[in-house]
This record gives structure tokens, C-alpha cells and sequence, in this order.
């Protein structure tokens, strides 16, 4: 076969597979867009109906679960050493690691040479003074609301906090703050971050039960 | 439009921007020095590569208002003993090829021998994967980090 030919064909083949390709993989955009993410929280006031204190821990917990399990906190609570980005949460990019202090590898590429003190539109890069992985202890992908929820509650795994202080960490800190002001295309947190802060006291003060499984 | 002054390379620049503009412009259009690259503008490919009170950043990600009395260091100013060691090692294995890229490359590696004089190449990957060239020379720059470091043992 000619190389002329060849070259054709291969161009052809070329052309099938981005056309294939264009159908498969929508844009990041489009994609983001198409995650069916809750954008709302039920008040405490709307669980006062259930009597059984554990039954209601759990309602609360699982209301809650839904900004705990949205992709503006779950992308930097990874499993591996890679955080996630987007609606999507694909892997970040480029590679970074959570190296120690969760702020990049020693001497490699760290969250600040991109992430700065506020959120930067034009190169759409988010931004906080606290951005940084939790540590791996405080892993939440892949794990079921329960299995959250017991850690959440383990001092051995939320950074020693017991649950006074961990009511002010979902109701006070400026980075989970962050998810309800991420900028950009990203999708916020659902609800608000003292809407939150009071289903998380509400749970605690109902005896902190989690959901099963 | 306003002042701000930029303490760039060890001198005082002033330059007269919009408070959003990002570093990287006020950099090149404001201060002249063109060296630092504009790649993709969203802090993908880091040609834009500049340090910020020592710290790699992209200067495309982080407006010029947000600088304060940091001090910048561009490619034009780059003369420690890592960088000379960079440099020559880059001449020495011809790394560039379009050398679109080079200047953020050369920074990036730099402040990876800064910190880290022995790197493996596991440690060269993670601090250089957000370096993109397009000319794909990235198997010259690995070796030139590693002969870098080689010089600089003594």
C-alpha cells in the first residue's frame, strides 16, 4: 500500500475516533453541569417530627451526608495520595500529592504554586489561605455516610477533636466554609455553611448516632 | 487602573494595571521582562512559572493586588548556584527544542534542587509534571536535572 494511502487512511481513522470520541466524553463544562448534585438542606426544625432520638441523629447525620458527601468536600478528602477535582472528581491536573502537612511533596508541586488566598476567576483556580488535603486518616472516598460518620467521630481520626470542637469545625472553619463559595463552574456546597453547622449540633445533641452500613 | 510597586529580581517596579490582572501580565507587559512565557492561562502548563517569596507559582493563577511586599523572582533573576548548575546541565544536553517552555522548566527545576539536591526520578516527575512541553523534551530534562545534581555534589 502506498504511504499516500496509508496517510489517508490513517487520517480517516483519526477523524472516526475524535468524532467518537466528541459523542463519549462531553467537556468538562458540559459534564460538570450534568452531576446531579443537591443544592438544598432541610432546617433542624423539619426532623422535630421524629421522636426516637437515635432515629433522629441519623436523619439529621444523613441530611448533613449530603455536603459531607458533595464534590467540593469530598474531592480533597481522597483515598489515595491524589486529590480530585471538578463535579466529576477525576483525578487532579496535573498530579499532585498530599505530601506531608497535606500541602504537596517536598520540593515538588505544591497546592500554593497554584492555590492562593481567594479564589482566582480569570485562570479559574480556587483559592483559600487554609487550602490543603486532609490527611489520609480523614479519608472519605469510596467509604460509605456511615463509615464517615463513625470516623467523624473517632479522635483517633478527625485531628483529636471531640465534639464540641467538631460541631465549630463544620459550623466555623473558613475552608469547609470554602464549599459554599467555591467560584467558577463549581458547584457550592448545598444549603449553607450555618445550616449545616446546626444539623451538625442538632445530631450531636440528639447522641451523635450514625446511619447503618 | 492602579500603582502598585512590584519589588521584581531585587528592584522596585512600578506598574500601572487593573488590580485582577494576573501577575504573569504586570510581569511582562507592565514590568518588560518577557522572559516568564504565557502558555495556557489557567495554571495547566507552567511556562508562567515565577517565585513568590521563594515559592514556585504560576503567575497566571494570582492577581498582582494579592502580591503586597512579596518578592519576585523571574528567570532574569535566577543566579543561585542550582540555577547555574541548571543552566549548564540544560546547554550541556541541549534540552530545549522550540524552548517555549524553558524558562518555567528551568525555574521549576531549580526550586527542585533547592529543596531536594539528590532527587530521584520519581521526585523530578511529581515537581515537574506541571511543566508541559509541547516538543516533548521531558526525557533531556530529567536527565539534565540529574546531571544538575551530579555538579553540584562538589
Amino acid at each position: 500500500m502506498s504511504l499516500f494511502k496509508n496517510s489517508m487512511l490513517a487520517l480517516v481513522a483519526g477523524g472516526l475516533a475524535a468524532g467518537l470520541l466528541a459523542f463519549a466524553e462531553p467537556s468538562f463544562q458540559e459534564a460538570d453541569a450534568a452531576v446531579s448534585n443537591p443544592t438544598k438542606l432541610q432546617s433542624v426544625s423539619a426532623f422535630a417530627k421524629i421522636k426516637n432520638k437515635n432515629e433522629r441523629a441519623v436523619a439529621l447525620f444523613t441530611e448533613a451526608g449530603k455536603v459531607i458527601q458533595s464534590p467540593r468536600c469530598m474531592n480533597c478528602h481522597p483515598a489515595t495520595e491524589r486529590p480530585t477535582q471538578t463535579d466529576r472528581m477525576r483525578p487532579h491536573i496535573p498530579l499532585v500529592v498530599r505530601g506531608e502537612g497535606g500541602v504537596g511533596a517536598a520540593g515538588g508541586l505544591a497546592c500554593a504554586t497554584c492555590h492562593h488566598e481567594n479564589n482566582f476567576d480569570a485562570a479559574n483556580v480556587p483559592g483559600n489561605p487554609k487550602w490543603a488535603l486532609a490527611p489520609i486518616e480523614m479519608a472519605w472516598q469510596g467509604k460509605t455516610l456511615g463509615q464517615i460518620c463513625t470516623q467523624i467521630k473517632d479522635k483517633e481520626r478527625n485531628g483529636g477533636k471531640d465534639m464540641a470542637a467538631l460541631v465549630k469545625h463544620m459550623a466555623e472553619d473558613e475552608l469547609v466554609g470554602w464549599g459554599w463559595h467555591p467560584g467558577g463552574n463549581r458547584t457550592p456546597a448545598p444549603g449553607t455553611q450555618k445550616q449545616f453547622g446546626e444539623l451538625i449540633k442538632a445530631w450531636a445533641d440528639a447522641g451523635a448516632a450514625c446511619p447503618k452500613g | 487602573m492602579a500603582a502598585f510597586t512590584l519589588k521584581i529580581n531585587g528592584q522596585a517596579r512600578q506598574v500601572d494595571v487593573d488590580p485582577n490582572t494576573p501577575l504573569l501580565w504586570a510581569i511582562r507587559d507592565g514590568a518588560g521582562l518577557t522572559g516568564t512565557k504565557y502558555g495556557c492561562g489557567v495554571a495547566q502548563c507552567g511556562a508562567c512559572t515565577v517565585y513568590v517569596d521563594g515559592q514556585t507559582v504560576r503567575s497566571c493563577s494570582m492577581p498582582v493586588s494579592a502580591i503586597g511586599t512579596s518578592e519576585i523572582t523571574t528567570i532574569e533573576g535566577l543566579d543561585s548556584k542550582e540555577a547555574k548548575a541548571v543552566q549548564a546541565a540544560w546547554v550541556a544536553l541541549d534540552v530545549p527544542q522550540c524552548g517555549y517552555c524553558q524558562s518555567g522548566q528551568v525555574m521549576s527545576a531549580t526550586a527542585l534542587l533547592s529543596v531536594n539536591p539528590t532527587p530521584t526520578d520519581n521526585d523530578i516527575d511529581l515537581a515537574m509534571n506541571g511543566n508541559i512541553c509541547r516538543c516533548a523534551t521531558y526525557v533531556r530534562i530529567r536527565a539534565a536535572i540529574h546531571g544538575a545534581a551530579k555538579s553540584l555534589e562538589g
